[in-house]
Protein backbone atom coordinates (compact mmCIF):
# COMPACT_ATOMS: atom_id res chain seq x y z
CA UNK A 1 0.00 0.00 0.00
CA UNK A 2 1.15 3.58 -0.68
CA UNK A 3 2.80 5.31 2.30
CA UNK A 4 1.34 8.60 3.63
CA UNK A 5 4.52 10.39 2.53
CA UNK A 6 4.45 9.12 -1.02
CA UNK A 7 0.75 9.84 -1.49
CA UNK A 8 1.31 13.38 -0.16
CA UNK A 9 4.14 14.02 -2.64
CA UNK A 10 1.83 13.08 -5.50
CA UNK A 11 -1.08 15.39 -4.52
CA UNK A 12 -0.26 18.10 -7.11
CA UNK A 13 -0.56 15.67 -10.04
CA UNK A 14 -3.22 13.38 -8.58
CA UNK A 15 -5.50 16.09 -7.12
CA UNK A 16 -4.97 18.99 -9.50
CA UNK A 17 -3.64 17.31 -12.67
CA UNK A 18 -0.49 19.41 -12.57
CA UNK A 19 2.00 18.51 -15.31
CA UNK A 20 5.49 19.71 -16.25
CA UNK A 21 5.99 21.41 -19.63
CA UNK A 22 9.64 21.40 -20.76
CA UNK A 23 10.78 25.00 -21.19
CA UNK A 24 13.31 23.90 -23.83
CA UNK A 25 11.28 21.72 -26.21
CA UNK A 26 7.67 22.08 -24.97
CA UNK A 27 7.03 18.40 -24.23
CA UNK A 28 4.47 17.90 -21.46
CA UNK A 29 5.24 15.27 -18.81
CA UNK A 30 2.55 13.72 -16.62
CA UNK A 31 3.54 12.85 -13.97
CA UNK A 32 6.32 15.47 -13.87
CA UNK A 33 9.95 14.32 -14.37
CA UNK A 34 13.35 15.60 -13.28
CA UNK A 35 14.67 15.61 -16.86
CA UNK A 36 12.77 15.86 -20.17
CA UNK A 37 12.59 12.49 -21.95
CA UNK A 38 12.80 14.21 -25.36
CA UNK A 39 15.59 16.83 -25.01
CA UNK A 40 17.08 16.29 -21.55
CA UNK A 41 15.97 19.77 -20.42
CA UNK A 42 15.70 20.28 -16.68
CA UNK A 43 13.55 23.42 -16.41
CA UNK A 44 9.77 23.06 -16.56
CA UNK A 45 6.67 25.20 -16.49
CA UNK A 46 3.91 23.96 -14.16
CA UNK A 47 0.68 23.54 -16.16
CA UNK A 48 -2.76 22.06 -15.45
CA UNK A 49 -4.07 19.38 -17.80
CA UNK A 50 -7.52 19.77 -19.36
CA UNK A 51 -10.20 17.43 -18.00
CA UNK A 52 -11.76 16.39 -21.32
CA UNK A 53 -10.45 13.76 -23.71
CA UNK A 54 -11.11 10.45 -25.44
CA UNK A 55 -10.21 6.80 -24.91
CA UNK A 56 -7.23 5.69 -27.02
CA UNK A 57 -7.09 2.11 -25.76
CA UNK A 58 -8.12 0.13 -22.70
CA UNK A 59 -7.99 -3.13 -20.81
CA UNK A 60 -10.25 -4.68 -18.17
CA UNK A 61 -8.48 -6.00 -15.07
CA UNK A 62 -10.49 -8.87 -13.62
CA UNK A 63 -8.01 -9.98 -10.95
CA UNK A 64 -6.89 -6.64 -9.48
CA UNK A 65 -4.23 -6.13 -6.81
CA UNK A 66 -4.96 -5.45 -3.12
CA UNK A 67 -6.76 -2.16 -2.57
CA UNK A 68 -8.78 -2.48 -5.77
CA UNK A 69 -10.73 -5.72 -5.25
CA UNK A 70 -14.04 -3.96 -4.50
CA UNK A 71 -13.81 -2.26 -7.89
CA UNK A 72 -13.62 -5.48 -9.96
CA UNK A 73 -13.81 -5.52 -12.95
CA UNK A 74 -11.43 -2.60 -13.11
CA UNK A 75 -11.24 -0.81 -16.47
CA UNK A 76 -7.94 0.98 -17.15
CA UNK A 77 -7.49 3.17 -20.21
CA UNK A 78 -5.05 5.41 -21.96
CA UNK A 79 -6.91 8.67 -22.48
CA UNK A 80 -5.79 11.40 -24.84
CA UNK A 81 -6.68 14.78 -23.36
CA UNK A 82 -7.68 17.84 -25.40
CA UNK A 83 -4.07 19.11 -25.45
CA UNK A 84 -2.77 15.81 -26.85
CA UNK A 85 -1.29 14.54 -23.58
CA UNK A 86 -1.97 10.83 -22.99
CA UNK A 87 -2.53 9.60 -19.45
CA UNK A 88 -3.22 6.19 -17.95
CA UNK A 89 -6.37 6.32 -15.87
CA UNK A 90 -9.17 4.20 -14.39
CA UNK A 91 -12.60 4.43 -15.99
CA UNK A 92 -15.49 5.02 -13.60
CA UNK A 93 -19.29 4.78 -13.71
CA UNK A 94 -19.70 1.99 -16.24
CA UNK A 95 -22.91 0.00 -15.88
CA UNK A 96 -21.11 -2.76 -17.79
CA UNK A 97 -17.47 -2.88 -18.99
CA UNK A 98 -18.73 -3.74 -22.49
CA UNK A 99 -19.83 -0.08 -22.78
CA UNK A 100 -16.18 0.91 -22.98
CA UNK A 101 -14.95 1.61 -26.50
CA UNK A 102 -12.03 3.21 -28.26
CA UNK A 103 -12.79 6.83 -29.13
CA UNK A 104 -15.33 7.24 -26.32
CA UNK A 105 -15.39 10.87 -25.13
CA UNK A 106 -14.57 11.12 -21.42
CA UNK A 107 -14.22 13.68 -18.65
CA UNK A 108 -11.93 13.39 -15.63
CA UNK A 109 -13.74 13.44 -12.29
CA UNK A 110 -12.33 13.48 -8.76
CA UNK A 111 -12.77 10.00 -7.24
CA UNK A 112 -11.38 7.55 -4.71
CA UNK A 113 -8.69 5.57 -6.53
CA UNK A 114 -7.93 3.03 -3.80
CA UNK A 115 -8.08 2.68 -0.03
CA UNK A 116 -6.06 0.86 2.60
CA UNK A 117 -8.84 -1.28 4.09
CA UNK A 118 -11.31 0.08 6.64
CA UNK A 119 -8.77 1.86 8.83
CA UNK A 120 -6.06 3.07 6.44
CA UNK A 121 -5.75 6.08 4.20
CA UNK A 122 -8.04 6.80 1.26
CA UNK A 123 -6.15 7.70 -1.92
CA UNK A 124 -7.89 10.23 -4.15
CA UNK A 125 -7.26 11.19 -7.74
CA UNK A 126 -9.06 11.31 -11.06
CA UNK A 127 -11.03 8.74 -13.03
CA UNK A 128 -12.35 9.15 -16.55
CA UNK A 129 -16.13 8.93 -16.94
CA UNK A 130 -18.23 8.96 -20.10
CA UNK A 131 -19.02 12.58 -21.01
CA UNK B 1 -22.40 46.59 0.57
CA UNK B 2 -24.25 43.35 -0.04
CA UNK B 3 -23.11 39.76 0.32
CA UNK B 4 -24.30 36.97 -1.90
CA UNK B 5 -23.67 33.83 -3.88
CA UNK B 6 -21.07 34.41 -6.60
CA UNK B 7 -20.87 30.78 -7.77
CA UNK B 8 -22.92 27.63 -7.21
CA UNK B 9 -22.70 24.00 -8.26
CA UNK B 10 -24.15 20.59 -7.56
CA UNK B 11 -23.00 17.01 -8.01
CA UNK B 12 -25.32 14.00 -8.07
CA UNK B 13 -23.92 10.45 -8.49
CA UNK B 14 -25.25 8.55 -11.50
CA UNK B 15 -26.32 5.35 -9.78
CA UNK B 16 -29.94 4.93 -8.66
CA UNK B 17 -31.95 2.28 -6.89
CA UNK B 18 -35.73 2.07 -7.21
CA UNK B 19 -37.96 1.93 -4.14
CA UNK B 20 -39.45 -1.39 -5.35
CA UNK B 21 -35.99 -2.99 -5.45
CA UNK B 22 -35.45 -2.23 -1.74
CA UNK B 23 -39.03 -3.13 -0.73
CA UNK B 24 -38.90 -6.58 -2.32
CA UNK B 25 -35.84 -7.59 -0.29
CA UNK B 26 -37.54 -6.72 3.01
CA UNK B 27 -41.00 -7.95 2.08
CA UNK B 28 -42.40 -4.43 2.35
CA UNK B 29 -45.42 -3.21 0.40
CA UNK B 30 -43.85 -0.97 -2.24
CA UNK B 31 -47.04 0.89 -3.30
CA UNK B 32 -47.81 1.94 0.28
CA UNK B 33 -44.21 3.13 0.81
CA UNK B 34 -44.33 4.97 -2.50
CA UNK B 35 -47.58 6.66 -1.47
CA UNK B 36 -46.60 7.24 2.14
CA UNK B 37 -43.11 8.63 1.57
CA UNK B 38 -43.65 9.94 -1.99
CA UNK B 39 -40.37 8.40 -3.09
CA UNK B 40 -39.68 6.70 -6.45
CA UNK B 41 -35.92 6.15 -6.40
CA UNK B 42 -32.77 7.49 -4.79
CA UNK B 43 -29.15 8.16 -5.74
CA UNK B 44 -26.45 5.68 -4.73
CA UNK B 45 -22.76 6.60 -4.51
CA UNK B 46 -20.26 4.35 -6.32
CA UNK B 47 -17.47 2.64 -4.37
CA UNK B 48 -15.23 5.49 -5.56
CA UNK B 49 -17.56 8.33 -4.52
CA UNK B 50 -17.80 9.94 -1.09
CA UNK B 51 -18.45 13.30 0.56
CA UNK B 52 -15.01 14.54 -0.51
CA UNK B 53 -15.23 13.54 -4.19
CA UNK B 54 -18.74 14.95 -4.59
CA UNK B 55 -17.71 18.17 -2.83
CA UNK B 56 -14.77 18.64 -5.19
CA UNK B 57 -16.97 18.25 -8.29
CA UNK B 58 -19.72 20.52 -6.88
CA UNK B 59 -17.11 23.16 -6.00
CA UNK B 60 -15.55 22.96 -9.47
CA UNK B 61 -19.01 23.61 -10.90
CA UNK B 62 -19.36 26.60 -8.55
CA UNK B 63 -16.03 27.99 -9.80
CA UNK B 64 -17.15 27.50 -13.41
CA UNK B 65 -20.11 29.79 -12.68
CA UNK B 66 -18.05 32.35 -10.70
CA UNK B 67 -16.66 34.26 -13.67
CA UNK B 68 -12.99 33.65 -13.02
CA UNK B 69 -12.49 33.73 -9.26
CA UNK B 70 -9.09 32.23 -8.50
CA UNK B 71 -9.03 29.40 -5.92
CA UNK B 72 -6.24 31.24 -4.09
CA UNK B 73 -8.73 34.06 -3.37
CA UNK B 74 -10.85 31.72 -1.21
CA UNK B 75 -10.27 32.60 2.44
CA UNK B 76 -12.46 29.95 4.06
CA UNK B 77 -13.96 26.60 3.09
CA UNK B 78 -16.47 24.64 5.15
CA UNK B 79 -18.08 21.27 4.50
CA UNK B 80 -21.19 20.21 6.35
CA UNK B 81 -21.80 16.46 6.37
CA UNK B 82 -22.66 13.55 8.63
CA UNK B 83 -20.67 11.19 6.41
CA UNK B 84 -17.17 12.63 6.40
CA UNK B 85 -14.91 9.80 5.13
CA UNK B 86 -12.61 10.09 8.14
CA UNK B 87 -13.64 10.34 11.81
CA UNK B 88 -10.37 12.22 12.38
CA UNK B 89 -8.87 14.07 9.38
CA UNK B 90 -10.79 16.87 7.78
CA UNK B 91 -12.66 16.54 4.49
CA UNK B 92 -12.12 20.24 3.83
CA UNK B 93 -8.34 19.98 3.49
CA UNK B 94 -8.67 17.41 0.70
CA UNK B 95 -11.25 19.52 -1.14
CA UNK B 96 -9.21 22.72 -0.73
CA UNK B 97 -6.04 20.95 -1.94
CA UNK B 98 -7.89 19.55 -4.97
CA UNK B 99 -9.28 22.94 -6.03
CA UNK B 100 -5.94 24.66 -5.37
CA UNK B 101 -7.08 26.89 -2.49
CA UNK B 102 -4.39 25.94 0.06
CA UNK B 103 -2.52 27.09 2.17
CA UNK B 104 -3.90 30.62 2.91
CA UNK B 105 -7.30 29.41 3.99
CA UNK B 106 -9.40 28.62 7.07
CA UNK B 107 -11.05 25.19 6.98
CA UNK B 108 -13.50 23.30 9.17
CA UNK B 109 -15.84 20.34 8.83
CA UNK B 110 -19.32 20.87 10.25
CA UNK B 111 -21.81 18.37 11.58
CA UNK B 112 -25.46 18.90 12.52
CA UNK B 113 -27.39 15.98 11.02
CA UNK B 114 -29.09 17.26 7.84
CA UNK B 115 -28.48 20.96 8.33
CA UNK B 116 -24.67 20.91 8.34
CA UNK B 117 -24.68 22.14 4.73
CA UNK B 118 -26.62 25.34 5.43
CA UNK B 119 -24.48 25.81 8.54
CA UNK B 120 -21.38 25.92 6.35
CA UNK B 121 -23.18 28.39 4.05
CA UNK B 122 -24.19 30.57 7.02
CA UNK B 123 -20.65 30.77 8.40
CA UNK B 124 -19.15 31.34 4.94
CA UNK B 125 -21.46 34.28 4.18
CA UNK B 126 -20.97 35.68 7.70
CA UNK B 127 -17.18 35.82 7.31
CA UNK B 128 -17.54 37.64 4.00
CA UNK B 129 -20.06 40.04 5.56
CA UNK B 130 -17.67 40.72 8.45
CA UNK B 131 -14.91 41.56 5.99
CA UNK B 132 -12.65 38.77 7.28
CA UNK B 133 -12.27 37.05 3.90
CA UNK B 134 -12.85 38.04 0.28
CA UNK B 135 -14.57 34.81 -0.75
CA UNK B 136 -15.73 31.80 1.27
CA UNK B 137 -17.08 28.41 0.18
CA UNK B 138 -19.93 26.62 1.95
CA UNK B 139 -20.62 22.99 0.98
CA UNK B 140 -23.31 20.49 1.97
CA UNK B 141 -22.58 16.85 1.04
CA UNK B 142 -23.53 13.41 2.28
CA UNK B 143 -23.47 9.71 1.42
CA UNK B 144 -25.77 8.78 4.24
CA UNK B 145 -26.95 5.35 5.28
CA UNK B 146 -30.13 3.97 6.73
CA UNK B 147 -30.05 0.63 8.55
CA UNK B 148 -31.02 -2.28 6.26
CA UNK B 149 -34.80 -2.67 6.27
CA UNK B 150 -35.38 0.58 8.18
CA UNK B 151 -37.69 3.23 6.69
CA UNK B 152 -34.60 5.42 6.24
CA UNK B 153 -33.13 2.96 3.77
CA UNK B 154 -35.72 4.06 1.19
CA UNK B 155 -34.52 7.66 1.37
CA UNK B 156 -30.84 7.92 2.45
CA UNK B 157 -29.04 9.11 -0.69
CA UNK B 158 -25.92 10.91 -1.92
CA UNK B 159 -25.22 14.33 -3.40
CA UNK B 160 -23.44 17.65 -2.87
CA UNK B 161 -23.94 21.37 -3.41
CA UNK B 162 -21.32 24.11 -3.13
CA UNK B 163 -21.71 27.88 -2.92
CA UNK B 164 -19.04 30.57 -3.17
CA UNK B 165 -19.99 33.72 -1.25
CA UNK B 166 -18.54 37.15 -1.98
CA UNK B 167 -19.32 40.85 -1.71
CA UNK B 168 -18.32 42.20 -5.12
CA UNK B 169 -21.57 43.45 -6.64
CA UNK B 170 -20.66 42.61 -10.23
CA UNK B 171 -20.28 38.91 -9.35
CA UNK B 172 -23.27 38.37 -7.03
CA UNK B 173 -25.89 36.18 -8.71
CA UNK B 174 -28.12 35.89 -5.61
CA UNK B 175 -27.91 38.44 -2.81
CA UNK B 176 -28.39 37.27 0.81
CA UNK B 177 -31.33 39.40 2.03
CA UNK B 178 -31.79 37.83 5.46
CA UNK B 179 -30.67 34.87 7.58
CA UNK B 180 -32.24 33.31 10.67
CA UNK B 181 -31.77 30.12 12.71
CA UNK B 182 -34.23 28.41 15.05
CA UNK B 183 -32.69 25.75 17.30
CA UNK B 184 -33.71 23.62 20.30
CA UNK B 185 -32.63 20.33 21.87
CA UNK B 186 -35.00 17.82 20.25
CA UNK B 187 -33.91 14.14 20.25
CA UNK B 188 -35.56 12.98 17.02
CA UNK B 189 -32.61 11.27 15.27
CA UNK B 190 -29.10 10.36 16.38
CA UNK B 191 -26.07 8.17 15.78
CA UNK B 192 -23.69 7.36 18.62
CA UNK B 193 -19.92 7.27 18.12
CA UNK B 194 -18.65 4.14 16.27
CA UNK B 195 -22.20 3.16 15.26
CA UNK B 196 -22.69 2.43 11.57
CA UNK B 197 -26.36 3.37 11.29
CA UNK B 198 -28.47 6.08 12.92
CA UNK B 199 -31.57 5.59 15.05
CA UNK B 200 -34.65 7.77 15.16
CA UNK B 201 -37.80 8.49 17.10
CA UNK B 202 -40.15 7.24 14.34
CA UNK B 203 -43.26 9.47 14.37
CA UNK B 204 -41.56 11.86 16.82
CA UNK B 205 -39.38 12.98 13.88
CA UNK B 206 -42.49 14.59 12.31
CA UNK B 207 -44.59 17.18 14.16
CA UNK B 208 -42.38 17.99 17.22
CA UNK B 209 -39.14 17.94 15.22
CA UNK B 210 -39.29 18.59 11.45
CA UNK B 211 -42.55 20.53 11.23
CA UNK B 212 -42.22 22.62 14.40
CA UNK B 213 -38.59 23.56 13.71
CA UNK B 214 -38.95 24.19 9.97
CA UNK B 215 -42.10 26.27 10.38
CA UNK B 216 -40.71 28.34 13.26
CA UNK B 217 -37.56 29.14 11.28
CA UNK B 218 -39.41 29.96 8.04
CA UNK B 219 -42.04 32.09 9.81
CA UNK B 220 -39.31 33.83 11.82
CA UNK B 221 -37.28 34.90 8.80
CA UNK B 222 -40.34 36.06 6.86
CA UNK B 223 -41.38 38.18 9.85
CA UNK B 224 -37.87 39.67 10.13
CA UNK B 225 -37.87 40.57 6.45
CA UNK B 226 -41.49 41.76 6.41
CA UNK B 227 -42.35 39.26 3.68
CA UNK B 228 -45.14 36.76 3.10
CA UNK B 229 -45.24 33.49 1.15
CA UNK B 230 -46.79 35.18 -1.88
CA UNK B 231 -43.73 37.47 -2.20
CA UNK B 232 -41.48 34.52 -3.09
CA UNK B 233 -40.94 32.95 -6.50
CA UNK B 234 -39.53 29.75 -4.94
CA UNK B 235 -39.27 28.08 -1.55
CA UNK B 236 -37.03 25.10 -0.68
CA UNK B 237 -37.29 23.01 2.46
CA UNK B 238 -35.32 20.07 3.82
CA UNK B 239 -36.37 16.85 2.08
CA UNK B 240 -36.19 13.76 4.31
CA UNK B 241 -38.71 12.15 1.95
CA UNK B 242 -41.03 13.35 -0.80
CA UNK B 243 -43.95 14.13 1.49
CA UNK B 244 -42.59 16.39 4.26
CA UNK B 245 -41.24 19.33 2.20
CA UNK B 246 -44.45 19.66 0.17
CA UNK B 247 -46.58 19.41 3.31
CA UNK B 248 -44.58 21.94 5.33
CA UNK B 249 -44.55 24.33 2.36
CA UNK B 250 -48.30 24.16 1.95
CA UNK B 251 -48.87 24.55 5.71
CA UNK B 252 -46.82 27.74 5.56
CA UNK B 253 -48.95 29.04 2.70
CA UNK B 254 -46.81 28.28 -0.37
CA UNK B 255 -48.28 26.88 -3.58
CA UNK B 256 -47.23 23.79 -5.53
CA UNK B 257 -45.66 26.07 -8.20
CA UNK B 258 -43.46 27.81 -5.62
CA UNK B 259 -42.30 24.48 -4.20
CA UNK B 260 -41.84 22.06 -7.08
CA UNK B 261 -38.59 23.33 -8.68
CA UNK B 262 -36.56 22.71 -5.53
CA UNK B 263 -38.47 19.52 -4.64
CA UNK B 264 -36.04 16.81 -5.78
CA UNK B 265 -36.45 14.09 -3.14
CA UNK B 266 -39.02 11.92 -5.01
CA UNK B 267 -36.25 11.10 -7.55
CA UNK B 268 -33.08 11.91 -5.59
CA UNK B 269 -33.92 10.71 -2.06
CA UNK B 270 -32.68 12.49 1.04
CA UNK B 271 -29.15 13.76 0.52
CA UNK B 272 -29.03 14.92 4.17
CA UNK B 273 -26.65 17.91 4.37
CA UNK B 274 -26.93 18.25 0.60
CA UNK B 275 -30.74 18.17 0.45
CA UNK B 276 -32.03 21.74 0.65
CA UNK B 277 -28.75 23.17 -0.79
CA UNK B 278 -29.09 20.95 -3.91
CA UNK B 279 -32.72 22.11 -4.10
CA UNK B 280 -31.40 25.69 -4.14
CA UNK B 281 -29.08 24.88 -7.07
CA UNK B 282 -32.06 23.49 -9.03
CA UNK B 283 -33.96 26.72 -8.36
CA UNK B 284 -31.01 28.94 -9.36
CA UNK B 285 -30.83 26.94 -12.61
CA UNK B 286 -34.18 28.41 -13.67
CA UNK B 287 -34.69 31.50 -11.47
CA UNK B 288 -35.30 34.94 -12.99
CA UNK B 289 -33.59 38.18 -11.98
CA UNK B 290 -35.49 39.78 -9.11
CA UNK B 291 -36.92 36.49 -7.82
CA UNK B 292 -37.01 36.07 -4.05
CA UNK B 293 -36.08 32.58 -2.80
CA UNK B 294 -36.70 31.13 0.67
CA UNK B 295 -34.39 28.32 1.79
CA UNK B 296 -35.07 26.54 5.10
CA UNK B 297 -33.02 23.51 6.08
CA UNK B 298 -33.69 21.13 8.94
CA UNK B 299 -31.19 19.19 11.00
CA UNK B 300 -32.24 16.67 13.60
CA UNK B 301 -31.24 17.48 17.10
CA UNK B 302 -32.76 19.98 16.07
CA UNK B 303 -32.52 23.22 14.14
CA UNK B 304 -33.40 25.03 10.94
CA UNK B 305 -31.32 27.63 9.11
CA UNK B 306 -33.28 29.99 6.87
CA UNK B 307 -32.01 32.25 4.09
CA UNK B 308 -33.78 34.71 1.82
CA UNK B 309 -32.00 35.32 -1.49
CA UNK B 310 -32.75 37.88 -4.20
CA UNK B 311 -31.62 36.77 -7.67
CA UNK B 312 -29.69 39.29 -9.79
CA UNK B 313 -29.30 39.79 -13.57
CA UNK B 314 -26.00 37.89 -13.46
CA UNK B 315 -27.75 34.54 -13.12
CA UNK B 316 -28.64 34.58 -16.84
CA UNK B 317 -24.98 34.95 -17.77
CA UNK B 318 -23.46 32.21 -15.63
CA UNK B 319 -26.01 29.43 -15.07
CA UNK B 320 -25.14 27.50 -18.25
CA UNK B 321 -21.41 27.35 -17.49
CA UNK B 322 -21.79 24.10 -15.49
CA UNK B 323 -24.13 21.09 -15.68
CA UNK B 324 -27.64 21.84 -14.41
CA UNK B 325 -28.93 19.98 -11.37
CA UNK B 326 -32.10 18.63 -12.98
CA UNK B 327 -30.00 17.37 -15.92
CA UNK B 328 -27.71 15.47 -13.53
CA UNK B 329 -30.79 14.01 -11.86
CA UNK B 330 -32.68 13.05 -15.01
CA UNK B 331 -29.96 11.86 -17.41
CA UNK B 332 -27.38 9.05 -17.64
CA UNK B 333 -28.65 7.13 -14.61
CA UNK B 334 -27.25 3.66 -13.88
CA UNK B 335 -29.87 1.53 -12.10
CA UNK B 336 -28.48 -1.01 -9.62
CA UNK B 337 -30.07 -4.03 -7.94
CA UNK B 338 -30.11 -4.49 -4.16
CA UNK B 339 -27.08 -6.82 -4.20
CA UNK B 340 -24.93 -4.25 -5.98
CA UNK B 341 -26.30 -1.52 -3.71
CA UNK B 342 -25.43 -3.56 -0.60
CA UNK B 343 -21.88 -4.06 -1.89
CA UNK B 344 -21.39 -0.40 -2.82
CA UNK B 345 -22.71 0.80 0.55
CA UNK B 346 -20.47 -1.55 2.55
CA UNK B 347 -23.42 -3.55 3.89
CA UNK B 348 -21.72 -6.88 3.18
CA UNK B 349 -19.32 -8.21 5.79
CA UNK B 350 -15.98 -8.87 4.07
CA UNK B 351 -13.18 -11.27 4.96
CA UNK B 352 -10.17 -9.81 6.71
Amino acid sequence: MISPGRSWREFPQRYRLEAAKCETCGKIHYPPRVACSKCGGTTFENITLPREGKVVTFTIVRVPPAGFTEQTPLPIAIVELMDGVRIMVQIGDLADPSELEIGMPVRLEFRRISWDGEAGLIFYGHKAVKS
Amino acid sequence: MSVGIVGYGAFIPRRRIKLEEIAKVWGADAPSYRRGLQLNEKSVPGADEDTVTMSVEATRNAFARSGGIEPAEIGALYIGSESHPYAVKPSGTIVAEAIGATPDIHIADFEFACKAGTESMFVAQSLVKAGEVKYAVGIGADTSQGAPGDALEYSAAAGAAAFIFGDDDERILAEVVETYSWTTDTPDFWRREYMHYPRHGSRFTGEPAYFRTTMSSAQGIMEMAGLEPRDFAHAIFHQPNGKFPMRVGKKLGFTQEQLETGWLSPWLGNTYSGASPIGLTAVLDIAKPGDLILLTSFGSGAGSDSFIFRVTDRIELVRDRAPGTRKQLDENQIYVDYGTYAKLRGKIRMGE
